[in-house]
């Protein structure tokens, strides 16, 4: 290794990044497992719906563990994600449902239709969000409190404010939810009933707006200087600043986004249940963590991809969803499983990284004998 | 401002509550050579570095650079590298878990996107120029720490720089890798950087640098030329005292006693199987070259890895020494070699560190009362001279040779019938070397075993009257009384002595 020589030799590819063999992991165990399932349990996995299904259930998860997986990469933590989602669905089905009277004034003013109510929806959840992550942002970048904190107040903040809403569980009126529940309908990915009528695969909005949101961040994380900044923050803080990153910024931007993502996410996940109740989302970012961490996000920052998360989180609810369907319709053996699957994972991440460590070390000390 | 000079300061003071750091120093640097600032620990050199970049705000003096009219003044490292001022610490301060190139470039364009093929191919660019033996897209973690140290440089010259302050950049490096940052200081000379080298190693001072500053207790000793300086008046310099010192401890040719320790056939999870002995009042060493598993051997010895078999006597008597606790017990005590990670508890304070092994031993219903600790630290800081503000000054915020005396004085307080000190003087200055070789020997002359180990062989040579020689892991030769001479000693590491 004299130097290094021409063009020919930059593009020679580069033996994997951890981040990249943890995903490879994750995509590799998401496939078999759904596979398997295929196999055994045959029947609702056999057709694309079940994948379509899965998504629409988890569009929300997906928001939040995106936003999750930006403040993880930095070597923070957010755990008042799943609260936000929630408090965010109940205004949002309030302002539906016209039990807030800022809004009725708005519309009868200015002589809106009642669609208008879902616009006002939408930028209430996204106020909401980012004032959350703002707020948590500030405290944690320019305070220096510890994020587990700041955001564990957060959780319980936005999950009280929920029963000062309403106390009651509360419905969103059918017509507006017809408009927010259009489902976008894929025929030629469809399957026939035993009667032999094709039924088209169906997806709801709120999986496009994952997805988009999906993408977004992933160009974010790439190719962005903010998103490449996270990582540096997250591989090592002191460096960071060093190099001249403006970790507190950086910091910052991290929450505020994951803030705004659980806005969108407790929109969404309104659009998909129509209902605001106390009990929303519950362990929301529990699953959200999980789902980061089985997508090969580590906890300690610094490495991790939204690709990662996606798989998670479709890993953790294909494992749920095949707890259910093999007859286990108990709710603790979806906890159970999970658990240990979560379990199973990191023990394996740590073994392969162990593992990819020794070796490496074993090729610097072959080196050095040489000499 | 003359031609040829890119820096000058002049009578920079800079004090600190109680102490004079800096008084009136001058330092002049020269556009296209390499200049050392040495100096003992204490002496001002990283206060002085300090206020070159900006960390520390000066209390007089001036400062001009190059292509500057006025005096500049420096507020922050971001001042410093607008005026061309770059630094490399001692401590890689780059992101392990981005690529070369990412560390090369980012925080330093305000654009919001990021331009991977740019950016890849002016870092491969500049990595090629400088003959640095990294790839672009290659993960940072995974480069030796020589290639990171020159991929901070080559980031820290990349921007218009004009002078570029190196501390302690070869602390890590082993002698191969110490070659390869030559060679591109060498070269970034030849373009007409002016270098700041701050290190500890004398011949690495002579092996290029071509001025040398000395300060002293925060005062300027001179400016030399590096050929009109031979070594031993640069190690006056910077000591200010004559240096019979160091060669007047010569030990003895006592040989040892009684035996105190014995093992046949130890082994650990991490060294192979050897034998080894040493009497009471014996000092010895183990040698070799980095990674030989001379540190493994002794770690063997003290517990401090799985020990996976042989037998062990202490004084005659057949004993189990399974971890340091049992080690310790038998009046073993083992000065780690990095200290950082396995010696001080940095946030603890000064006593704390001190008490810490006999607190051990005694075990915990035998609390060390607040009096009696206070008394222990005070005894070993009077008589080690640990520079400290108060017994009760967190460990962390000493010299590292002050942390050194703290972790030997821990285990003196244990009153070791046998001390084993693995690289006892690494990153240490002159002056404190040569107190605790003086320390090593008398502690042998009280009839203490110690087994030393220090890279430099003519430190081991001055210390020990036998020397075990490792080579690959196993032990190669023992060498004594005549056979001790630095040639001996070199060819049986290199494998002609036997």
């Amino acid at each position: 290794m004299k130097s290094i020589s021409g063009n020919g030799t930059l593009r020679r590819r580069e033996p994997l990044t951890d981040s990249q063999l943890l995903l490879f992991i994750t995509i590799g165990i998401f496939a078999v497992m759904y596979v398997l399932a295929m196999i055994i349990l045959g029947g609702g996995y056999l057709k694309p719906q079940m994948l379509f299904d899965l998504l629409n259930d988890n569009a929300y998860l997906i928001i939040i563990s995106c936003g999750l997986t930006m403040v993880m990469i930095t070597g923070s933590i957010d755990i008042s994600v799943g609260g936000v989602t929630a408090l965010v669905a109940m205004v949002g089905v309030m302002i539906l449902n016209g039990n807030i009277s800022l809004f009725n004034g708005i519309i009868s003013t200015l002589g809106l239709s009642e669609e208008w109510r879902i616009v006002f929806a939408l930028l209430t959840a996204l106020l909401i969000g980012l004032a959350f992550g703002a707020v948590q942002g500030f405290l944690i970048a320019h305070l220096q409190i510890q994020p587990f904190i700041i955001t564990l107040a957060g959780m319980f903040f936005a999950r009280g404010m929920i029963t000062i809403v309403s106390v009651d569980p509360q419905k969103a009126p059918q017509e507006l939810m017809d408009i927010l529940q259009t489902r976008i309908e894929i025929p030629w990915l469809g399957s026939s009933n035993n009667r032999g009528v094709s039924i088209p695969a169906r997806m709801e909005i709120g999986v496009v707006i994952a997805l988009v949101i999906l993408v977004l961040v992933f160009f974010l994380l790439r190719r962005r200087k903010l998103g490449r900044c996270f990582y540096a923050v997250g591989g090592n803080q002191q460096s960071a600043l060093m190099l001249g990153v403006n970790v507190r910024k950086t910091r910052f931007m991290a929450h505020l986004l994951s803030g705004l993502l659980s806005g969108v996410a407790g929109f969404v996940f309104m659009m998909h249940t129509g209902a605001g109740n106390a009990t929303n989302a519950t362990a929301a970012e529990m699953n959200a963590i999980a789902s980061s961490i089985i997508g090969g996000t580590l906890l300690t920052g610094g490495v991790g991809s939204v690709v990662g998360t996606f798989f998670g989180v479709l890993t953790l609810s294909t494992i749920k969803s095949i707890v259910t369907t093999s007859g286990l319709r108990d709710p603790w053996w979806q906890s159970i499983t999970t658990g240990a699957m979560l379990c199973l994972f990191i023990l394996l991440q740590s073994v392969v990284l162990m593992r990819r460590n020794r070796a490496k070390d074993t090729i610097k000390e072959r080196g050095k004998k040489e000499t | 401002m003359q031609d040829d000079v890119v820096l000058t300061m002049r009578g920079i003071c800079k004090y600190f509550p109680g102490v004079k750091a800096l008084e009136n120093v001058d330092f002049t640097l020269r556009k296209g050579t390499i200049h050392a600032l040495m100096g003992e620990n204490g002496a001002g050199k990283s206060t002085l570095i300090k206020v070159l970049t900006g960390v520390y705000p000066m209390d007089g003096g001036e400062i001009r650079i190059d292509g500057v009219e006025d005096a500049i003044v420096i507020r922050s490292p971001q001042d410093a590298q607008s005026y061309g001022i770059s630094t490399v610490y001692q401590e890689i301060t780059l992101c392990p878990n981005l690529t070369v190139a990412e560390n090369m470039f980012i925080g330093r364009s305000p654009k919001g996107r990021v331009d991977w093929k740019q950016m890849e191919k002016r870092s491969g660019e500049l990595l090629q120029k400088l003959g640095i033996p990294a790839r672009p897209r290659q993960q940072l973690g995974n480069c030796s720490l020589a290639v990171q140290q020159m991929v901070a440089i080559a980031r820290a010259v990349d921007t218009d720089c004009k002078v570029l302050i190196l501390d302690e950049p070869t602390s890590s490096l082993d002698d191969k890798e110490v070659e390869m940052l030559f060679t591109l200081m060498r070269q970034l000379k030849e373009s007409g950087v002016g270098i700041i080298f701050v290190t500890h190693f004398l011949e690495q001072v002579y092996a290029v640098s071509d001025q040398i500053t000395v300060l002293r207790n925060g005062q300027l000793v001179g400016e030399y030329e590096v050929r009109e300086l031979p070594q031993v008046k640069l190690v006056e310099k910077m000591i200010g005292k004559d240096l019979e010192d160091l060669s007047s401890i010569k030990k003895k040719e006592s040989d040892a006693g009684e035996e105190f320790y014995g093992a046949q056939g130890l082994s650990s999870s991490e060294s192979r199987p050897f034998d080894f002995h040493i009497g009471k009042g014996e000092v010895n060493g183990f040698t070799g070259l980095l990674g030989s598993g001379r540190s493994e051997s002794v770690r063997a010895i003290f517990g401090a890895d799985p020990v996976t078999g042989g037998t062990v006597k202490v004084n005659g008597k057949k004993v189990k020494i399974a971890k340091p606790l049992d080690a310790m017990k038998q009046g073993i005590g083992y000065l780690p070699e990095d200290r950082k990670r396995d010696g001080i508890i940095a946030d603890l304070s000064v006593r704390e560190n001190i008490i810490l092994a006999l607190q051990v031993i005694k075990g915990i219903r035998h609390p060390i009362s607040r009096a009696k600790a206070e008394e222990f630290a005070d005894e070993y800081i009077k008589a080690l001279a640990i520079k400290t503000a108060s017994s009760d000054t967190p460990v962390g915020s000493l010299s590292g040779g002050n942390q050194q005396k703290v972790i030997l004085a821990r285990w003196l307080l244990t009153h070791p019938q046998y001390l084993i000190l693995d690289e006892p003087t690494r990153g240490i200055d002159v002056g404190t070397k040569t107190e605790i070789q003086k320390l090593v020997l008398q502690l042998a002359e009280e009839g203490k075993s110690i087994t030393f180990i220090s890279s430099e062989i003519e430190e081991m040579l001055r210390t020990c009257s036998r020397l075990i020689v490792m080579r690959d892991r196993n032990i190669v030769g023992e060498l004594k009384g005549e056979e001790l001479t630095q040639e001996r000693v070199m060819r049986t590491i290199a494998g002609g002595g036997e």
